[in-house]
């Protein structure tokens, strides 16, 4: 576990040989040492969550109850993996609510006509990734002055598009395949557990290791910089859009699996609770930084805290007032890092 | 530093208009390896214009650009990269949210394995570090950690970065914009050092700065451009200063 965390701290390789090393200056060390501590700060704060709650309900740690957390949290966080690709270029994608609602909606009426399972998936993600295309083309090609104004936009006309196909009512039926990926489970374990365990290992792959991950990086740290060393900026950043267009489609298999089929009224503030998982992991808005695990932590979070208030009889009302409070928390959290960090910089101008 | 030799850089008659507003007119200058040339001028001369041409961010209206006597056309960032000439920027464009080695290679970083489409294939991020971190140490730039984000580092170490990332791509010309602007007196130094080093390891040099005393340390020659033209081109040294200076701001000397 030791290694895993330093690793989720994101610079595995500073921190570690700096505590390894006969230290040149001890005062180095210290808020270097503070801020590996805050780096892992969100799954610190995900552990206490879960102590707590298993130490409050004796049902909360059974197979049954994790498997209905998971499943639960499951299109929060498949849509927090892309928001967090999203929110690291700089920007913000408002309209995967809406877009999930419409795939759905298009998968119900794919399923009435045709009644293939696999066209049914394919029609729900390709409707996604097209919202997402849209959403990206525009920002970039139309110039739109920020992608608060597009998404917000996008948020509008994919749920009245969803509203408009549907006749404003939900569509039942669903082919076997798509029930079973958002319903069923092996053992306890819910295969949408499975999916989004493969889709955040295929996110750690692209921000790790490919190119195009470290592009999106790149562009999210300086974006002048980044097209002056000619990395294809406008490309990195329409493909985010896809990807969250992606990532709504997805969580609509797995919500009209769940349900057994596609209603307009699906995904309604599932953008809040995504953008909400990548804040509480810890993402910057100004770019550039955020991590896939952190963003998984803060849907789990999400989820676990919903849980548990459920399981413990608390009053409904109460809940989007504790995850607001969570919220502040963690970002509080990112201030006192940032404020590290530049105790750590002064630290060392004055030392060189 | 013979004259029979082309320089590494030259550029003649560079011509460039914004609209109706002249920046730059029939400006020459030539720049030779194990040299420093100091461009200088007022603010609006015409300097940043002329070494953002030279860069490919603008592109001239008129003039020729030559590298080692060959014409060339920096007709874009990358363009000037693939001749050999890298620009070190006032802003420096680093990326503060990655580390030295991210920020060598943004844009032109090693992949593996070449069969893939470029963007999806996999960074060879150890060989990355290695390099850079050879590079750093070759030019005796002070890095505690080669991991650590720039953005965490002092003005003076992110300056020496930035100007080794240029050394470490340039084959022919680093230029500089005010590499000094930002800096305390012993990161100056540090920088100024440095340059000196990147000289004598065969670099043209073209250093685009204000402060007189870095000019007349390390310039072997300065250019001296008001309202885009250039207006004189000498040796500085203590007893030119006066010159230098009544040049920039156009009284007589």
């Amino acid at each position: 576990m030791a290694p895993d965390t330093a690793k989720r701290a994101g610079l595995p390789m500073s921190s570690r040989r700096r505590r390894e090393g006969p230290g040149p200056n001890r005062r180095r060390d210290l808020p270097s040492l503070g801020l590996a501590a805050l780096k892992v700060g969100p799954a610190l704060m995900l552990l206490v969550v879960v102590i707590a709650a298993a130490a409050l309900s004796d049902v909360f740690f059974t197979t049954r109850n994790v498997g209905n957390v998971l499943s639960q949290t499951a299109v929060i966080a498949i849509l927090a993996l892309a928001q967090l690709l999203v929110i690291v270029t700089r920007g913000i994608d408002l309209s995967v609510g809406s877009n999930l609602a419409l795939s759905a909606v298009v998968g119900a009426l794919v399923f009435g006509s045709v009644g293939s399972g696999a066209l049914v998936i394919v029609a729900m993600l390709v409707t996604g990734m097209a919202v997402g295309a849209v959403n990206g083309a525009v920002l970039v090609w139309g110039r739109l002055p920020h992608p608060f104004i597009m998404t917000l936009a996008m948020l509008s006309i994919a749920r009245g598009l969803a509203l408009w196909l549907s006749g404003g009512q939900p569509i039942s039926g669903m082919p076997e395949i798509v029930q079973q990926i958002g319903g069923e489970a092996i053992g306890w374990l819910p295969y949408s557990a499975f999916l989004v365990a493969g889709l955040a290992l295929l996110t750690l792959l692209l921000t790790k290791a490919m190119l195009w991950g470290r592009w999106i990086f790149a562009v999210g740290g300086n974006p002048d910089a980044a097209r002056r060393a000619a990395i294809p900026v406008d490309r990195v950043v329409v493909s985010v859009y896809v990807l969250s267009g992606l990532a709504a489609g997805t969580g609509a298999v797995i919500n009209a699996g769940r349900l057994n089929g596609g209603s307009p009224t699906f995904g309604e503030l599932a953008e809040l609770d995504a953008i909400a998982a990548v804040v509480i992991g810890g993402a910057s808005f100004h770019g550039g930084r955020g991590h896939v695990g952190n963003a998984l932590v803060g849907a789990l979070m999400i989820g676990v805290i919903r849980n548990a208030m459920n399981l413990l009889n608390v009053n409904a009302f109460l809940q989007p007032i504790v995850i607001g409070a969570v919220i502040v928390l963690a970002v509080e959290i990112d201030v006192l890092r940032g404020r590290l960090e530049e105790r750590l910089r002064i630290v060392q101008a004055v030392q060189s | 530093m013979t004259a029979s030799n082309p320089p590494a850089l030259r550029v003649r008659g560079a011509t460039k208009r914004f609209g109706a507003v002249v920046a730059l007119e029939d400006v020459n200058i030539d720049a030779r390896r194990g040299e420093v040339l100091a461009l200088l001028g007022d603010n609006g001369a015409g300097k940043s214009t002329l070494i953002k041409c030279v860069s490919g961010v603008h592109r001239l209206d008129a003039g020729i650009v030559e590298v080692d006597g060959t014409p060339v056309d920096p007709g874009s960032p990358a363009a000037a990269r693939n001749l050999g000439i890298e620009t070190v920027y006032q802003d420096l464009a680093l990326f503060d949210n990655l580390d030295p080695a991210a920020n060598f290679y943004a844009g032109r970083e090693m992949t593996a394995p070449k069969w893939l489409p470029r963007g999806i294939r996999l960074v060879r991020r150890r060989a990355m570090v290695d390099t850079t971190a050879a590079v750093l140490r070759r030019l005796e730039v002070g890095v505690a950690d080669v991991g650590t984000p720039v953005g965490l580092m002092s003005g003076g170490q992110r300056q020496a970065v930035a100007v080794a990332r240029a050394a470490a791509f340039a084959t022919n010309v680093v230029i500089l914009d005010e590499p000094t602007a930002a800096l305390g007196v012993r990161e100056s130094r540090h920088v100024l050092d440095l340059i000196l080093r990147l000289r004598d390891q065969g670099f043209a040099i073209v250093v685009v700065s204000h402060a007189m005393d870095h000019v007349m340390e390390i310039a072997d020659r300065a250019v001296v451009l008001r309202r885009g033209r250039t207006v004189g081109e000498l040796i500085p040294r203590p007893e030119t200063r006066q010159q230098i200076v009544s040049l920039i701001v156009g009284g007589d000397g």
